[in-house]
């Protein structure tokens, strides 16, 4: 796969996409070498790994695969006196509707991936260790266990790496096209052999039992990448990106309704919703107007252009302030996001202008979710599918009045009552959705009255075909 | 829903028993995670999975046939009949579909001869054409949504795809 070849926007800052779509580089390990590749790896295989653990932890980065969880914390789970074996997993599996960078990371900047992932072993200090890759990506499957080949030709992978005693070794696992093996005990199931079911958390996570019942660690893509240059440029620098708390660099996917979609990477916070729109994705198409916006993979909570949000935060002096922001001034990092309600999740941004019908959307939403629950929990199971039937019927002409209502009772019924987060995934986007488009809906689902039962099922015959 | 895996046998050949094998040495712990692994291999060789494959796999990696047929029932990629000699997955999912997936899907139809008058989905057979060249398959989300509308044939990935010219997707498959 050739990627179309776009020079960078000025405003970004490539860290992790520095080589992506760049005509003289290929995957493959002359080239990493060339550019320094596997330095990183000497520089760590040097310390203790703890220490490696320390610098990870002061640079602050974040999970980039949709909870953005602390890395660093993260692996502080695994106790300094684990006698069990420690494995770790990175999740390729990306799925999540709106997200796109992982792909090119895999296909055209794979060492960079598995040099972060060396050193994220040894800091884990783990001996076996899985790419877990989903099944639709079956040349980046490829790409992945040659450029492991190759690292294992040259040492960085195997026994006794390169002189200092430390044995891994890392291999490629496919996935099957199931988007529950995006969740973390998910993912473990689908590895042990098993159904993809997430496995109920807490009281154990992965890091305490995981694969095979040892501490895991499973990290994004990103994520293992951003290790790499955590290295290059120590914690304390790396921490210096981006804003506190929001650290390093952030790969935005932009798609849907704007002039030119695609991947854009910025330091984290750098970039307000308004800017990427309108600056650096070249606006909306001629003579639209923007009327969402979901900031971070399906699941994540819509925006409505237009809204406003009360920010709380300090003044200089530490009292307590309150500003009143539009969705152009939100800033693309974790907390502004989930300051407004929604999230910065995996880091798809979906636009939609005002030639869209908020149901149609909610319903092609509707349909993945219910294509994709695991059905390991009735409220998300059923729930999911009835979902996508109720958004079937509006669309067909087939809506009552009280859609709208049902719509969000059974989205308030599957959020929090299921193992693992697919039941807010699922129901995020309709609890969204009806709070912000209702009369949309309503307008819609008013259309027609309901089709006549057939005689059949109707109450009498009933009663007359039991008695 | 009741699945019934067909009754067709093939020879297993020592290459495909050795490719077994050493896939069956990336799980050192548990042979049990080498379930997945080998139902692509075998879908891959064979075309679909069998209840010989059900059945293989299981006697090879010491498992009971339901531990995996729960697996081919569950992850949508491994398909029970045989496909067209190419399939195409067409995504269908937000991004995609706002740049147009539904009427490629329609259109990829219409060139490949495929009647689509069916749902996809869990247990949704496969669309194949008449001649058997091609098979269509409308999938959740590929992950390359800033170049919608994407469409897989087989291995051979395609993004930007125009509906209403796809020799370039289709026409160099036999």
């Amino acid at each position: 796969m050739i990627a179309p070849v776009r020079i960078p926007h000025p405003r970004e800052k490539r860290m992790i996409f520095k080589n992506i779509d760049r005509h003289d580089y290929a995957p493959d390990m002359e080239t990493y070498l060339n550019e320094g590749g596997y330095e990183q790896l000497k520089k760590a295989l040097t310390l203790q790994p703890s220490e490696v653990v320390e610098e990870v932890k002061k640079s602050g980065v974040r999970g980039r695969g949709g909870a953005g969880f602390p890395c660093g914390v993260k692996w502080g789970f695994i106790r300094p006196d684990e006698k069990r074996p420690i494995y770790l997993i990175c999740n390729a599996d990306e799925s999540e509707p709106g997200t796109f960078k992982d792909r090119y990371i895999i296909h055209q900047d794979p060492h960079q991936l598995i040099e972060g992932m060396i050193i994220s072993c040894f800091a884990c200090r783990v001996n076996l260790a899985y790419i877990y890759i989903r099944g639709e990506f079956p040349e980046g499957a490829k790409i992945l266990e040659k450029a492991l080949a190759e690292a294992r030709e040259k040492n960085f992978l195997g026994k006794n790496i390169l002189g200092t005693g430390y044995d891994l070794d890392i291999f490629v696992h496919r996935g099957a096209g199931a988007y529950i093996c995006g969740e973390e005990t998910g993912l473990i199931e689908s590895l042990e052999g098993k159904r993809a079911y997430p496995r109920i958390k807490p009281p154990y996570f992965p890091a305490a039992i995981g694969l095979y019942q040892n501490p895991t660690i499973v990290n994004n893509v990103e994520t293992l990448c951003n290790v790499k240059h955590v290295m290059r440029i120590g914690g304390e620098e790396f921490a210096k990106l981006g804003t506190p708390n929001n650290t390093g660099t952030r790969i935005l996917c932009v798609s849907g309704d704007v002039m030119k979609p695609g991947y854009y990477e910025f330091e984290v916070g750098s970039v307000s919703m308004g800017e990427l729109i309108y600056d650096i994705c070249g606006g909306l198409k001629p003579g639209r107007k923007l009327k969402a916006v979901i900031p971070g993979g399906s699941s994540a909570k819509v925006l409505r252009a237009g809204e406003t949000y009360k920010i709380k935060g300090k003044d200089a002096d530490g009292n307590p302030t309150e500003n009143e922001i539009g969705l152009e001034d939100i800033r693309m990092d974790f907390d502004s996001l989930a300051a407004v309600g929604s999230m910065a999740g995996s880091g798809g941004v979906i636009v939609m202008d005002d030639t869209r019908d908020m149901v149609w959307v909610l319903n092609n939403i509707n349909e993945f979710y219910a294509h994709e629950s695991c059905g390991q929990c009735t409220p998300c199971r059923e729930g999911s599918l009835w979902m996508k039937k109720i958004t079937d019927r509006i669309m067909d002409g087939g809506g009552v009045l009280e859609d709208p209502d049902t719509l969000k009772s059974v989205a308030d019924n599957i959020a929090g009552k299921t193992i693992c987060a697919f039941g807010e995934a699922c129901s995020w986007p309709t609890q969204s959705f009806i709070a912000k488009f209702r009369d949309e809906f309503a307008a819609k689902a008013t259309k027609r009255v309901p089709a006549a039962t057939s005689p059949e099922f109707m109450r009498d015959s009933l009663v007359k075909a039991v008695s | 829903m009741t699945i019934t895996l067909e009754d067709s046998q093939v020879e297993i050949t020592a290459e495909f028993e050795s490719q077994a094998d050493e896939i069956i040495t990336h799980y050192p712990v548990s042979k049990r995670s080498a379930t997945l692994p080998l139902l692509h291999i075998w879908q891959e060789t064979f075309g679909y999975i069998s209840d010989q494959a059900c059945h293989w796999i299981a006697a090879k990696l010491e498992l009971q046939p339901i531990n995996v047929l729960e697996l081919i029932t569950f992850y949508p990629m491994f398909r029970t009949a045989p496909a067209g000699r190419h399939h195409i997955r067409v995504c269908r999912t937000l991004s995609c579909a706002m740049a147009g997936s539904y009427k490629l899907l329609d259109k990829v139809c219409e060139a490949a001869g495929i009647d689509q008058h069916a749902s996809h989905g869990h247990g949704a057979h496969i669309l194949k054409s008449a001649d058997g060249k091609f098979s269509v398959e409308f999938v959740e989300c590929l992950a390359s949504c800033g170049t919608g509308p994407v469409c897989m044939v087989n291995d051979d990935f395609y993004e930007a795809v125009d509906p209403e010219n796809l020799d370039p997707v289709l026409g160099k498959y036999e």
